[in-house]
């Protein structure tokens, strides 16, 4: 083996190891976040007994679904019903290994003991895998999480699940396609997939919230349907369809469905921190952004504090996903296809047009992608949200929720 | 007969849920930061602080005792009679001088619905329901009250709603 090979292969162990424990470490996190963050929104403490705050409710939990009694419906496709909890936890976690979570790191060139000669050349990306493909890798996968859910639900044999099952894969082709074409925005933007690139473009221009506003609100929202949150958690639909897809499902192999909804979920946050705002970039300042050629102080503070700022930005999001679960009802199934396929696909098409458009001309007139082109590319969006929200408000700006037409007869 | 369909008109125009989703996003962030009033049950129980039980609360039976120690039911049978769940077991007894008193007298509390007839009924002011709650056993048949048990309870006893009275002033 030579050095080369052999630092790659130690640092990508390293890599996946570290991103492997942080999710399922963060999972936890998240999931008392929820639950605790739903007591207190309800005027409640939420689970505080065990370990300091309640944090170890959620081990304790897990040990409680590892060894409870598997049970498997008689008429269950026994294959299926196995392989879905595991194709949809894989997938969620899978997707995190594109999206780089700090600053790259020195190139290194040491011997250790065992090891002998290890040598990293180029930069270290915080990321385990710069995949050239970048953000397709991401709608891809995620799409392919669908399909645990949807087989979940046809190999329980049970009326409920089944339904629970096919609406999350309508749910999913209503929510891909606007999810897609918002981020074609983001790829006019950055002129590349990879996502280090588009960190990178946002370091030069401005974040690209700013630049292409309507794109992340679009992600957002699609972001809510892609992970199956309220307001569009319709495949479980606990009200209607007793748990949707899991319902049949008990002890660990349920659990693995919650679990790789929370990873999705933090997955998304990181997609959409990464997107949108910034990734691991600390805002109005510079010294963050300079590559460490050498092993420093400087380099290893630089790394880590970018790598706290991009958890803290993802931590936001989540925590918009857990405020926005504890607010809103489920929404009908046909406002669901209405708000995809009727307001969001056509807005989506619509934005592509006109962003192309000032990109074309910005290109023509041969403005540099600084924050002045940022600063252009905000100005046309501020009246594209406005026209939006002044559509999706049911074009009234004043008037109250409240009212409503007496009824007659 | 023809059938008809009633068109329900709903408010379409009228609505979003833009403006509503926000408002509701701003309630439930001013919920986060209200007092919580989650009880702490072990530590903290109903008799003490922010929380009282209502004296008209129906729980678990007390049978109250005279002077010297007796229960004061003289086993006349009306409240096992007037009992919806049946759950009353009397076994009447008669001494020398022609005083009547229970000879078995047995409440099974898993079928009582706590209604409070007994309470209601007696004529005597024996049997009560009591202003308790924290009844936990660990086999079913410790929840089958004996006389011995019923009069060894502590706890307050109800004051039953009084219709003369309906607000307990
Ligand atoms: S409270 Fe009602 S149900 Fe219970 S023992 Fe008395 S009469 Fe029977
Ligand atoms: S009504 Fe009172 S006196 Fe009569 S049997 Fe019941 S407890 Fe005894």
């Amino acid at each position: 083996m030579t050095p080369e090979l052999k630092g790659l292969l130690l640092v990508s162990a390293i890599k996946v190891l570290l991103v492997f424990v942080a999710l399922l470490v963060g999972v936890l996190v998240v999931i008392w976040v929820e639950r605790r963050g739903a007591g207190f929104m309800q005027d409640r403490l939420g689970p505080n007994r065990v370990g300091p705050l309640g944090l170890l409710q959620n081990v304790a939990d897990g040990l409680k679904n590892l060894v409870k009694e598997e049970v498997v419906p008689a008429r269950a496709d026994r294959v299926i019903f196995y392989l879905a909890p595991l194709m949809s936890f894989v997938t969620a976690l899978i997707l995190f290994a594109v999206i780089p979570f700090g600053a790259p790191l020195p190139p290194f060139d040491v011997t250790l003991p065992l090891l002998g000669r290890v040598v990293h050349e180029g930069p270290i990306p915080l990321m385990v895998a710069d995949l050239p493909v970048g953000f397709l890798f991401i709608i891809a996968i995620s799409s392919v999480a669908v399909y645990g859910i949807t087989l979940a639900g046809w190999a329980s044999n049970s009326k409920y699940s089944l339904l629970g099952g096919l609406r999350a894969s309508a749910q999913m082709i209503s929510y891909e396609l606007a999810l897609g074409s918002s981020l074609i925005v983001v790829l006019l933007l950055a002129g590349n997939v990879m996502l280090s690139e588009i960190v990178a473009a946002q370091q030069r221009m401005v974040w690209f919230v700013f630049a292409a506003t309507l794109a992340y609100l679009m992600l957002h929202i699609a972001a809510f349907a892609e992970t199956n949150r309220l307001p569009f958690d319709l495949p479980e639909a606990e009200a209607e369809l007793v748990a949707g897809y899991h319902a049949e499902y008990s002890a660990m192999k349920y659990a693995m469905f919650p679990l790789s909804e929370y990873v999705a979920l933090i997955t998304m946050s990181a997609f959409i921190t990464t997107l949108f705002f910034g990734g691991w970039d600390i805002p109005f300042t510079a010294w963050d952004e300079q590559a460490a050629a050498t092993w420093s102080l400087g380099a290893v503070l630089r790394t880590s504090m970018t790598a706290l700022v991009f958890l803290g930005k993802t931590f936001f999001f989540v925590w918009v996903f857990v405020w926005v679960r504890w607010t809103l009802p489920r929404f009908r199934y046909d406002q669901l296809m209405f708000l995809g396929w009727k307001v969001l696909l056509p807005t989506a098409l619509a934005y592509i047009v006109v962003m192309a458009t000032a990109v074309l001309v910005l290109e023509r007139w041969g403005i540099a992608q600084d924050w002045k082109y940022g600063l252009i590319l905000f100005l046309v969006n501020v009246p594209l949200v406005a026209a939006v929200v002044f559509g999706l408000d049911r074009r009234r700006v004043l008037a109250g929720t409240q009212r409503r037409v007496p009824m007659e007869g | 007969m023809a059938i008809r369909v009633k068109v329900m008109r709903r408010p379409e125009r009228e609505v979003s849920y833009l403006r509503a989703t926000l408002k509701g996003m701003a309630v439930t962030f001013s919920h986060l930061l209200q007092p919580k009033v989650t009880m702490q049950y072990p530590e903290e129980t109903a008799q003490e602080g922010f929380w009282h039980l209502s004296s008209r609360w129906r729980g678990t039976h007390r049978m109250l005792t005279d002077e010297q120690g007796r229960a004061k039911c003289v086993a006349c049978g009306l409240c096992p009679q007037i009992c919806p769940a049946n759950c009353i077991k009397l076994v009447p007894g008669e001494d020398e001088d022609g005083h009547r008193y229970p000879l078995i007298y047995e409440i099974d509390e898993f079928r009582c619905v706590f209604c409070g007839y007994c309470q209601e009924v007696c004529p005597e002011e024996a049997i009560h329901v009591g202003v308790h709650y924290e009844n936990a056993e660990y086999q079913r048949e410790r929840f089958v009250y004996d006389l011995e048990r019923l009069c060894a309870q502590t706890h307050p006893v109800s004051t039953l709603w009084d219709p003369s009275d309906p607000r307990g002033e």
